[in-house]
């Protein structure tokens, strides 16, 4: 280490111990804050985020308090963001593609053991409904229920059980319950997450298990539920004693019966290069992820070879100086760059319209072009709309390329008669191309994986026609990886579009590679 | 100019003229209107008080101000409030922690300092976005145990733009800080600065004007981005711009199109500026590698 004035605070420099200070309180603030979310998740049984808490307050503190580690008070706050949210969903990509989590795979086996008996849940036969009222003695919450004028309360843990001196109307919910506070019914509608914990609550009629215990649905009536499945923790078996089909677990991560039943709720299981495999060989999915993996390489190499070409022609054609206003037209060209690119992905939607667009309308004499229903026209206009985007860049970039392209190099080949175009194919392109060859990279990487773009233009259709995941001609293997990621709603198959996801690492990690070669950043350093 | 027109000039010179410069003026106009009409024609169709896509086609054909007053009454100025506090804190997030990590890679020689440039140079190249399943699982963890950083909370998603932030910026400042000369620090340390010091209040003013150009671009990649914004705001008091507008175009294309046009207007415009005011700096940033959303 170089420094060695390291936690020194120099108090003569402008005499000052306020930065001193503002470091304490900070350093407080995250103390507090980061106690309170190692305690919550205690309480939440979360241990590998109360692991991580741990590591990193304890680091924070040493960093900051230590005279020590200079370099890493300046790294550390990027280092946490970068680690949390990048490095580690990268992580957890990779071990979530190795898996079947998604819908029906959500959870633990005990999650999983726990939905069985919920939705196995009937109601006791020959047992009615009692009028209900939702209680609270703290943080506990329980059930009051009117049997036939007596007051039983139960929780969780406890069985129903009469109390006396409660007050109740003949037919109504109990009223008052000594020791207990009702609970009124509007907070049940206004926060949702004690909604969930009353909805969730099973309060056992007695001891019996086969008198059931009262669930409510609504919150003031209660009727009492028995599962038909029982859980064997020794077997690991779901039996229904209703029709004596015994479930057990699956290497798969689900219950499967003796009858050949599967059960809805399974929990997630590694299922090794699966999803891998299924993306290349499943019929229904293998086609469309072929095509669409086609067309995302077309649109990403065609994307960055057209609006290359626009951008390096506008360059040349206004990069003169006997052109006057040659700020105003330049500004005017990068205008569509300057403008944010999903309100002009959207714009473009709109204008493409076949009834009521602008371009139909102006350009094509009303004559209702289906611009972004049809295959080939959806795509080519995917490409122009990408293209009138990023134009601009490649202008700004081949303009600053072409102005410092040394002048003697053009003189010397001007004095061995190289005619313009001559000049223009022998010196200047060659040395504009060595200049732009990383950033035609980079582009390419992020036209790749540009999901803004289409999602906004045409939600990746037009649509193939029956693939259940919406997939179309336009989607890109980012959107369609949205798509079958179920992350907005539908069918979710996490563990698939991970995997996926994985694929779209590996091409982009081998173009950087070559672009690293090229580049040779490392050396600069 | 070498073409200034004269009196007596020879009809020869004329001809050259057209012919090496002339041309492309009209040729400019031509492509100004591609560059230009859409944006043109949105700018017409905010000032259209009928409205809808059909009938936005006629270029000004009357001034109105319906449909920027029409606005208060969606949740258009909610979600531009919510993009002004996302963009806003991830962009100040960014320039502090892109600044701090240049300083420290610039100025100290520490073991692991090669290591941490070569490895933050490989996790820039994959963008945050393809890990969003993951990052979706994440923050469902997460708001078990701390529900301001689950899902459907702006917090979160300013702690998830912040993730990307050290990649995408560290190198763009770290050229920049490496162009101050060390003897300003050095001179400052013997007059007894420290290394706090030294930072906040030599090098941060004297960096300015790449602090604006990542504060910038980081506030247009968080005002554009959509995916992230999608998945992890839920909730329609939630949304971002990017997310609200989307959803006015993706359910009711032609009704809201006249809301739409006067929303972009709206929301477009200080980005133009800036960037157009900022635009000397921007493509410097832009050619040392980064890519503009």
């Amino acid at each position: 280490m170089a420094d060695n004035s390291a936690g020194s605070h120099a108090r003569s420099w402008n005499g000052s111990i306020g930065g001193f200070v503002v470091k304490l309180l900070l350093m407080a603030v995250i103390n507090a804050v980061g106690i309170m979310a190692i305690l919550s998740a205690y309480f939440a049984n979360s241990w590998v985020i109360l692991a991580a808490l741990v590591v990193l307050l304890l680091a924070a503190n040493y960093i900051y308090f230590a005279r020590r580690a200079l370099p890493l008070k300046y790294l550390y706050p990027g280092l946490v963001f970068l680690f949390v949210f990048q490095v580690f969903t990268m992580g957890y990509t990779a071990y979530v593609a190795f898996t079947n989590y998604g819908t029906g795979h959500a959870g633990s086996m005990q999650q999983a053991v726990d939905a069985a008996l919920i939705q196995g849940e009937r109601p006791v036969e020959g047992a009615g409904t009692y009028p209900l009222a939702v209680v609270r003695q703290g943080d506990q919450i329980g059930f009051a229920i009117n049997d036939g004028g007596e007051v039983k309360v139960g929780t969780e843990d406890q069985p129903m059980a009469v109390i006396e001196g409660a007050e109740v109307t003949e037919d109504g919910p109990p009223t008052a319950v000594p020791d207990w506070e009702i609970v009124p019914r509007a907070e049940l509608y206004q926060d949702q997450a004690f909604a969930d914990q009353v909805l969730g609550l099973r309060v056992s009629m007695s001891e019996d298990a086969d008198d059931g215990s009262v669930r409510t649905r609504e919150g003031t009536r209660g009727t009492p539920y028995r599962s038909s499945l029982t859980w064997d923790e020794g077997s690991q078996t779901l039996t229904n004693t209703d029709t004596g089909v015994v479930y057990s677990a699956t290497d798969r991560g689900n219950f499967a019966g003796d009858d050949g039943s599967i059960l809805p709720t399974g929990w997630y299981v590694n299922v090794g290069f699966d999803n891998f495999s299924r993306a290349f060989t499943d019929g229904a999915m293998a086609k469309p992820l072929l095509q669409v993996t086609l067309w995302t390489f077309a649109f990403a190499i065609l994307s960055v070879l057209i609006s290359f070409g626009v951008g390096l022609g506008f360059a040349i054609l206004f990069n003169d100086e006997r052109i006057r206003g040659r700020k105003i037209i330049r500004t005017l060209l990068i205008l569509p760059y300057a403008f944010p690119a999903f309100m002009s992905a959207l714009l473009w939607r709109g204008m493409l319209n076949p009834e009521f667009g602008v371009i139909n309308e102006w350009f094509f004499g009303g004559a209702g072009i289906g611009w972004l229903t049809s295959e080939w026209l959806a795509r080519a206009a995917a490409l122009f709309v990408n293209v009138w985007l990023s134009y601009p860049y490649w202008f700004l970039v081949c303009t600053g390329a072409l102005q410092s392209l040394p002048g003697d190099v053009l003189e010397a080949a001007t004095l061995d008669g190289a005619g313009r175009f001559q000049r223009f194919k022998s010196v200047v392109l060659p040395l504009l191309l060595v200049s732009t060859a990383p950033l035609a990279i980079s582009s390419f990487a992020f036209s790749f994986n540009n999901f803004t773009i289409i999602y906004m233009l045409t939600e990746g259709g037009p649509f193939f026609p029956g693939n259940a995941n919406r997939l179309g001609a336009t989607d890109l293997l980012i959107s369609a990886i949205y798509k079958i990621s179920g992350v907005s709603g539908g069918v979710a198959d996490y563990g698939l579009a991970s995997a996926l996801s994985i694929i779209v690492f590996i091409v982009i990690g081998a173009i950087s590679a070559v672009a690293f070669r090229q580049t040779r950043k490392l050396e600069e350093f | 100019m070498s073409t200034e027109f004269s009196p007596n000039r020879s009809s020869a010179r004329t001809r050259r003229w057209i012919s090496e410069v002339g041309w492309k003026y009209p040729l400019a106009a031509v492509l100004i209107f591609y560059a230009t009409f859409p944006l043109v024609y949105v700018l017409s169709a905010s000032f259209n008080p009928q409205g809808s896509l059909s009938s936005s086609a006629a270029l000004f054909s009357s001034l109105s101000g319906a449909n920027y007053a029409a606005l208060s009454d969606t949740s258009f100025w909610t979600w531009f409030l919510n993009t002004i506090i996302v963009a806003g804190a991830s962009s100040i997030g960014a320039v502090l922690m892109g600044a701090a990590a240049a300083y420290a890679f610039s100025r100290f020689r520490f073991s692991g300092r090669r290591f941490s440039l070569t490895s933050l140079l490989i996790i820039q190249m994959f963008p945050q976005t393809i890990a969003f399943v993951a990052v979706f699982l994440l923050l469902l963890g997460l708001g078990e145990v701390i529900p301001a950083l689950g899902i459907n909370s702006k917090l979160a998603l300013i702690a998830v733009y912040l993730g990307g932030a050290l990649g995408a910026n560290t190198f763009l400042m770290y050229g920049y800080f490496n162009s101050v000369p060390i003897e300003i620090d050095e001179s400052a340390k013997i007059d007894g600065a420290s290394h706090a010091q030294i930072f906040w209040r030599l090098i941060m003013p004297l960096v300015s004007p790449i602090l604006a150009v990542v504060a910038l671009l980081a506030f247009i990649s968080a005002f554009g981005d959509f995916i992230l914004a999608k998945i992890i705001l839920t909730s329609e008091e939630n949304w971002t711009l990017a997310v609200g507008m989307y959803q006015w175009v993706s359910n009711q294309l032609t009704s809201r199109w006249g809301l739409f046009a006067a929303g972009v207007v709206l929301a477009a415009l200080p980005i133009l500026i800036l960037f157009l005011a900022l635009q000397r700096y921007i493509v410097g940033g832009l050619t040392a590698g980064s890519v503009k959303n």
